[in-house]
């Protein structure tokens, strides 16, 4: 789950993270109002969960409230990258301007299987880009978690970057602070880009990104609460309530698919012989272990509900899950579901055969292997373009 | 022969009288694993029984282990006590602990897998189908029907896929010597690296199947390993070609962040190692029994 800006920074902020004072706003006249007790001088930030939000015109300077209100009014509502602008923060800009932009974040490294702080002198900009034109210029530091974050560690990343050492002090608490935001919410990334040196001699973050783990929402109440329902589509929400994994994609053959791994395998043989005919899988969708009738046609509903799916493909490998309970499961999806477009059904594996007689009755059609299913749907589909 | 579980496999299952620990105990009763002892707190002294068999339940894992020398735990445990589970199975010397569990916070099983580390345990998953060797010992829900002793080692970090691949092996011909669910979270107990190693030194073993997916960097640290160490023919497949940036794709580990992770990275990595990557996982099996 990612977090907004404004929601990492606060939480940044209760761990001792200098940030700009600021405050959200859902209407140009709010946005005015914040500008005034700010002093007028403000940037206006469009709050949608997804990156570019400056190249996209979402970010915009306003030195009176007047013009905060204008610039709020253009930003409201506008539609960046599939996301609507609902909110925008209003921040202070940052005081006497902005020296340098240095990039600071900590996240988990897996392969070390250990949180890590990385950092670079080349903040303000796309941190995979630096890494591919000079990766030699980002450096990193573990922490052992029974240790947390050593003072050594963050001399050596100041002084890898050449921080002025006057700031030496101030960014080792940020480091500390940035870090302990990190663990006590249980979070896969915590990124400041830019922390900046202002005019006035002082490090900030002036934007906060935070990406919370799922598997620790249970303990984590407060964010769990903050959770943007924007982030994910009507149908993907439903999704997730009723226990199906799902997510929405551009193509046109409704994939639905029992197993992650196979869900993935599943839309990649749909692609690579789709591809010819501009057929693409439209979702990822697991319906996870023992397949239930009403899971079926809640994942056959949400599918079809997606107007751009020309056809259906579900592949469903009966492991412990039995190929005849999943036919019919999907027998009885069908009498909830009116369904307008060709299906295909795949079962293979425990009584796999079984199923298929269940199935053979319907008029959907049956496939044997998965590059068989595939065709089949692409065919089906490709007649619908 | 095989690797880390055989007839010789003393198995303790914890959390033996929930929903799942209790319908897959019996199918792996029926498959004849030696399973010696059940975990429930509270539910000490009772029996878990299936038509044919009865298993001891205790109140603590080392319990188990004093009354019946298990030498491997199975963990059914929901996500909230799992890591517990893992510790306590550690603490009471389980050489082997396997965590099917999903939903494990990353933050937790940093934790767990250092510790671990200095017990010198090994774990397998979370988040994993478990292990098969055929024949001998059932340790997770890997459905036994599908699979036969012979002499292909499989490694994945997916459960119906790989079953896909078992499948298509087992109507091929073609046995299996072990198949290993390592899992699909970021931070596991056992990595491709752990069992690849295993199947190099496993004598029962000829070829290796290794099924990855996208998300992390385990599979061209596999790829690095195999060319150095492996000399045993390996067959991959990678899912999630068609994933899109920034979105997990079902499992914990499985996003592409950026341009680390991606299935290009992966594919490019094993073919440069050797390794025949198949496009569709349909082909597996048959470039498996190509080489045979």
């Amino acid at each position: 789950m990612n977090l907004h800006e404004y929601q990492a920074k606060r939480l940044f902020a209760e761990h001792g993270v200098p940030i700009p004072n600021g405050d959200v706003a859902s209407t140009p006249a709010e946005a005015r109002e914040i500008a005034r007790e700010l002093g007028g001088k403000v940037v206006v930030k469009s709050q949608v969960l997804v990156g570019g939000r400056g190249k996209a015109g979402g970010i915009k300077l306003a030195n009176s409230p007047d013009e905060a209100e204008t610039v709020a009014s253009q930003i409201l509502g506008m539609n960046i990258k599939g996301f609507q602008v609902n909110k925008v923060l209003i921040d202070e800009q940052a005081p006497g301007g902005i020296d340098q932009e240095i990039y600071l974040a900590v996240l988990i490294d897996r392969a070390r299987r250990l949180p890590m702080v990385m950092v670079s002198a080349e903040g303000g900009m796309d941190i995979e880009e630096v890494n591919e034109r000079s990766p030699e210029k980002i450096f990193r530091a573990y922490i052992e978690p029974a240790l947390g974050v050593r003072s050594y560690q963050t001399t050596y990343l100041a002084s890898a970057m050449d921080l002025p050492r006057d700031l030496w002090r101030d960014f080792h608490k940020i480091v500390v602070g940035l870090y302990a935001c990190f663990k006590t919410n249980d979070a896969s990334l915590t990124e400041i880009n830019p922390l900046v040196i202002t005019g006035s001699g002082k490090l900030m973050a002036l934007d906060g990104k935070m990406s919370i783990d799922d598997n620790g929402l249970y303990r984590q109440p407060r964010l769990a609460e903050m959770r943007d329902v924007d982030e994910e589509t009507a149908a993907e929400k439903e999704a997730r309530l009723s226990g199906i994994n799902l997510i929405q994609l551009d193509g046109n053959i409704g994939c639905m698919v029992n197993g992650a791994g196979l869900a993935m395998a599943t839309m990649d043989v749909v692609k690579k012989f789709g591809e010819a005919y501009n057929c693409a899988p439209a979702n990822f969708l697991d319906i996870g272990g023992g397949a239930k009738s009403e899971q079926v046609a809640t994942a056959l509903r949400l599918i079809l509900s997606d107007k751009r799916v020309k056809a259906v493909l579900i592949n469903i490998f009966g492991g412990i899950t039995r190929g005849d309970e999943v036919a019919r499961g999907i027998i009885e999806a069908l009498d909830q579901v009116k369904i307008d477009v060709p299906m295909v059904v795949r079962l293979a594996g425990t009584n796999a055969a079984e199923g298929m007689a269940i199935l053979a009755d319907s008029d959907m059609e049956t496939a044997v292997t998965l590059s068989d299913a595939a065709q089949k749907a692409v065919a089906a589909a490709k007649g619908a373009n | 022969m095989s690797i880390l579980v055989d007839k010789n496999t003393r198995l303790v299952i914890q959390g033996i009288t929930g929903r799942e620990g209790s319908f897959h105990t019996t199918q792996m009763l029926e498959y004849g694993t030696n399973v010696v002892g059940g975990v429930t707190p509270g539910k000490g002294g009772q029996w878990f029984s299936t038509d044919s068999k009865k298993v001891p339940i205790f109140d603590t894992v080392k319990e188990v282990v004093e009354a019946t020398g298990a030498n491997a735990s199975l963990i059914f445990v929901p996500a909230r006590f799992a890591v517990d589970a893992i510790y306590e199975a550690a603490d009471a010397n389980i050489p082997l602990v396997v965590c099917l569990t999903e939903h494990i916070p990353v933050l937790d099983m940093i934790a767990a897998r250092a510790y671990l580390d200095t017990l010198n345990v090994r774990l397998v998953g979370p988040n994993c189908p478990g292990l098969l060797t055929p024949g001998e010992a059932k340790v997770g829900i890997i459905p036994g029907a599908i699979a036969m002793p012979g002499s292909v080692g499989v490694v994945s970090k997916s459960g119906t896929l790989t079953y896909e691949v078992i499948d298509a092996l087992t109507k091929l011909g073609i046995g299996q010597s072990t198949c290993v669910g390592i899992g699909g979270d970021p931070i596991s107990g056992t990595n491709f690296i752990d069992v690849l190693a295993l199947f190099e030194e496993d004598p029962a073993t000829e070829q290796i199947v290794m099924i990855g997916e996208i998300g992390g960097n385990a599979e061209e640290q596999a790829a690095a390993y195999i060319a150095q160490h492996v000399t045993k023919p390996v067959t991959s497949f990678i899912a999630g070609r068609t994933a899109p940036p920034g979105r997990r794709m079902g499992h914990a580990g499985a996003i592409v962040e950026g341009k680390s992770g991606t299935a290009e990275s992966k594919v490019e990595a094993l073919r440069v190692a050797g390794v025949r990557v198949a496009d569709n996982p349909d082909d597996i099996a048959k470039i498996v029994a190509s080489r045979q």
